[in-house]
């Protein structure tokens, strides 16, 4: 088990890696050169040559790559173009409040598919169950960028009852002030997990249920509530694998929901970023979201191993 | 007198309503099961033996299932009871053993822990003391370093260990009655000898009455005390095993016994019976096997033949047995 857990890990290094050379890659890959965005069209060419020299853009694309490699994993993803801040410390600051968002959201999301998903497999082909499945199906059909803007005309322009757009004053801080920032992207961001959610726990439980086991285990005359633990475990590892996928988008994927509520996060700066070619920004952006996927599915590996005996021994 | 029959079946009838049709499983069966007996239900696929088995334990899917009738287990009236005194009932008085080991038990838990569960929901004793148990009961069952085992998962041993484990589970509460539904199907031959002789041993040993249900004739003559064919829901004939199995009085119990490889037939073709079993979900009047039986008369179509006793302790539902004065 324990050795399994090392190798697992072993395998993320080269996915990183990989992970990295495609970051920087996409980069140059895309048309447009970044310097046309930072000085005028009318400038002599030796100083667009000078600045070029000064960014390394002059240099071969391997050597580029090795020299930012060696920068990024010192924690220096180098200076904004269009700021000249350093990227690590903005990103740092917008990966906390999406952090925030994220998290908020998935937690909505998860406890709702969940509840939702496990009452449809429980009533299946009743009224309930066609309830819960038509939520499902409309929550990952309605567009967020969609329902969040008329969560926007409702709640704050008619209603007036939550700010319309951004996270509060200053950093975040978990309280009542901050928290009304929180409620409407949060709730719009949940709604896809929350549906995708009911969709796979109402699938996997119905099928749990209708394995011999749960009738061994019924004919043991157990307790509901051990039953529950039986179906929870047998359910967790393809329910996990679900949910490391959808934390993994909502950390990287609000691009749409950040924009519409003016969020500070990695999906606002990034959306700054790709209009201004702001290439390290992007770089950075780009690298520690895919990373974070990268550590999600390691996770998720790591904890489907502890539930799941059959997956190690093998 | 009743109090110490395990079962008492009366007009037991098992429906599964669906909107499309409703298949009428078990038609009005009766029989009556006493203390350390062993009854062995003999039947083809989907003559209604596991249901009328699955229905003692009230294990038909919830919804879904109609039972009708009397219906009485260990003192326990199971038609009318909530899930609540089922579960009183299930794994304390009554325990089932399975077909397939191989789906029957939990793959994500531990041997030990399915069978400690067990015990820590009937009886005040802790878990630990629960996991003792346990290996005792892995050591009555034969299973070899059987401490080891109880740390294993289902997919690490054998199906002949695994069926053996899931009957360490049944017998972990000492039930008074003891369901099995083929266990011995899903094993190879030389397994399934040594299961049924462990099954026989530790129902003399632990004085428990048995329902075994198979469609092996071979199976039945080795363990039961007395032998009940069902056919289309219904049983058609009950008596002793020695005298079942060496005269049946119903034709099809003479067919299933004609198409079995038994010391009796040596020297003779083994014969076949014509036709399939009678869908279940439109029940023709008369006898249901009539349109497969080679003495089929007339009245065999008009009336369903009432069960008659040529001999005290057996009985046939069929028009050519004479019932003794």
């Amino acid at each position: 088990m324990f050795r399994y857990i090392l190798r697992r890990i072993a395998y993320a290094i080269p996915i990183a890696l990989s992970v990295s050379v495609v970051c920087f890659l996409l980069v140059h890959i895309a048309p447009g050169d970044p310097i046309d965005s930072i000085i005028p069209p009318d400038t002599p060419r030796e100083v667009v040559e000078q600045v070029r020299k000064d960014y390394g853009l002059d240099k071969p694309l391997p050597v580029q790559y090795a020299v930012w490699l060696s920068r990024v994993v010192q924690g220096d993803l180098g200076r904004s173009i269009a700021t000249r801040r350093l990227v690590a410390g903005d990103l740092i600051l917008a990966a906390r409040k999406t952090f925030v968002l994220a998290i908020t959201a998935a937690l909505l999301g998860f406890a709702v598919g969940i509840l939702l998903g496990s009452t449809a497999a429980f009533y299946k082909g009743t009224w309930i169950d066609k309830a819960c499945v038509a939520f499902a199906v409309a929550g990952v059909s309605i567009p967020h960028y969609w329902l969040g803007m008329v969560m926007v005309i409702f709640f704050s322009v008619l209603m007036n009852v939550f700010p319309a757009m951004g996270a509060g004053p200053g950093d975040w801080v978990w309280d009542r002030e901050h928290l009304q920032y929180l409620v409407l992207p949060a709730i719009t961001l949940a709604c896809i997990p929350a549906g995708l959610l009911t969709r796979t726990v109402r699938g996997i439980v119905s099928e749990i249920l209708s394995q011999d086991f749960v009738t061994t285990l019924r004919g043991k005359g157990l307790r509901n509530r051990t039953l529950a633990l039986h179906i929870v475990k047998n359910g967790a590892p393809t329910i996990l694998a679900v949910m490391g996928l959808q934390l993994g988008y909502l950390m990287g994927g609000s691009i749409l929901v950040e924009t519409i509520f003016s969020w500070p996060g990695t999906g606002s700066m990034l959306n700054a970023a790709i209009f201004r070619r702001d290439i390290p920004v992007i770089q950075g952006a780009t690298l520690v979201l895919a990373m974070f996927f990268v550590m999600l599915n390691l996770i998720v590996d790591i904890m489907q191993t502890m539930i799941d005996p059959r997956i190690v021994r093998k | 007198m009743s109090e110490d029959l395990l079962v008492r079946a009366k007009n037991l009838n098992v429906k599964f309503v669906s909107r499309d049709a409703t298949v009428h499983a078990v038609n009005g069966v009766d029989f009556q099961l006493a203390q350390r007996e062993v009854l062995c239900i003999l039947g083809e696929s989907g003559s209604g033996k596991s249901v009328t088995l699955r229905a003692i334990m009230g294990l038909n899917p919830r919804g879904k299932t109609v039972v009708e009738g009397e219906l009485n287990v260990c003192g326990q009236d199971v038609v009318g009871a909530s899930e609540a005194q089922m579960s009183q009932l299930r794994g304390r008085q009554v325990a089932m053993i399975f077909q397939e080991p191989m789906t029957a038990l939990d793959p994500v838990f531990t041997i030990g822990r399915q069978i400690a569960e067990t015990i820590v929901r009937h009886e005040s004793i802790s878990y630990k003391d629960a996991l003792a148990r346990a290996l005792d009961l892995l050591e009555l069952v034969q299973i070899p370093s059987a401490k080891r085992r109880l740390e294993a998962y289902p997919h690490e041993l054998s199906g002949g260990l695994r069926q053996r484990a899931m009957i360490a589970i049944a017998l972990s509460c000492k039930p008074k009655l003891l369901l099995a539904d083929e266990p011995t199907t899903a094993l190879d031959a030389t397994v399934q000898i040594q299961i049924l002789l462990l099954l026989r041993r530790l129902q003399q040993e632990l004085g428990m009455g048995v329902i075994f249900v198979t469609h092996d004739l071979g199976v039945a003559g080795e363990i039961a005390d007395r032998i009940a064919v069902m056919y289309a829901g219904r049983f058609v004939e009950e008596g002793p095993v020695r005298d079942v199995m060496r005269a049946p009085l119903h034709p099809y119990a003479q067919g299933l016994l004609g198409a079995t490889v038994h010391a009796g037939l040596r020297g003779k073709r083994l014969t076949t019976i014509p036709g399939a079993p009678p869908d279940l979900r439109a029940i023709a009047p008369g006898c249901s096997f009539a349109p497969r039986c080679a003495m089929v008369e007339a009245a065999c179509r008009a009336d369903l033949p009432n069960l008659r006793s040529p001999e005290p302790g057996r009985s046939a539902r069929c028009i050519h047995v004479n019932e003794a004065a």
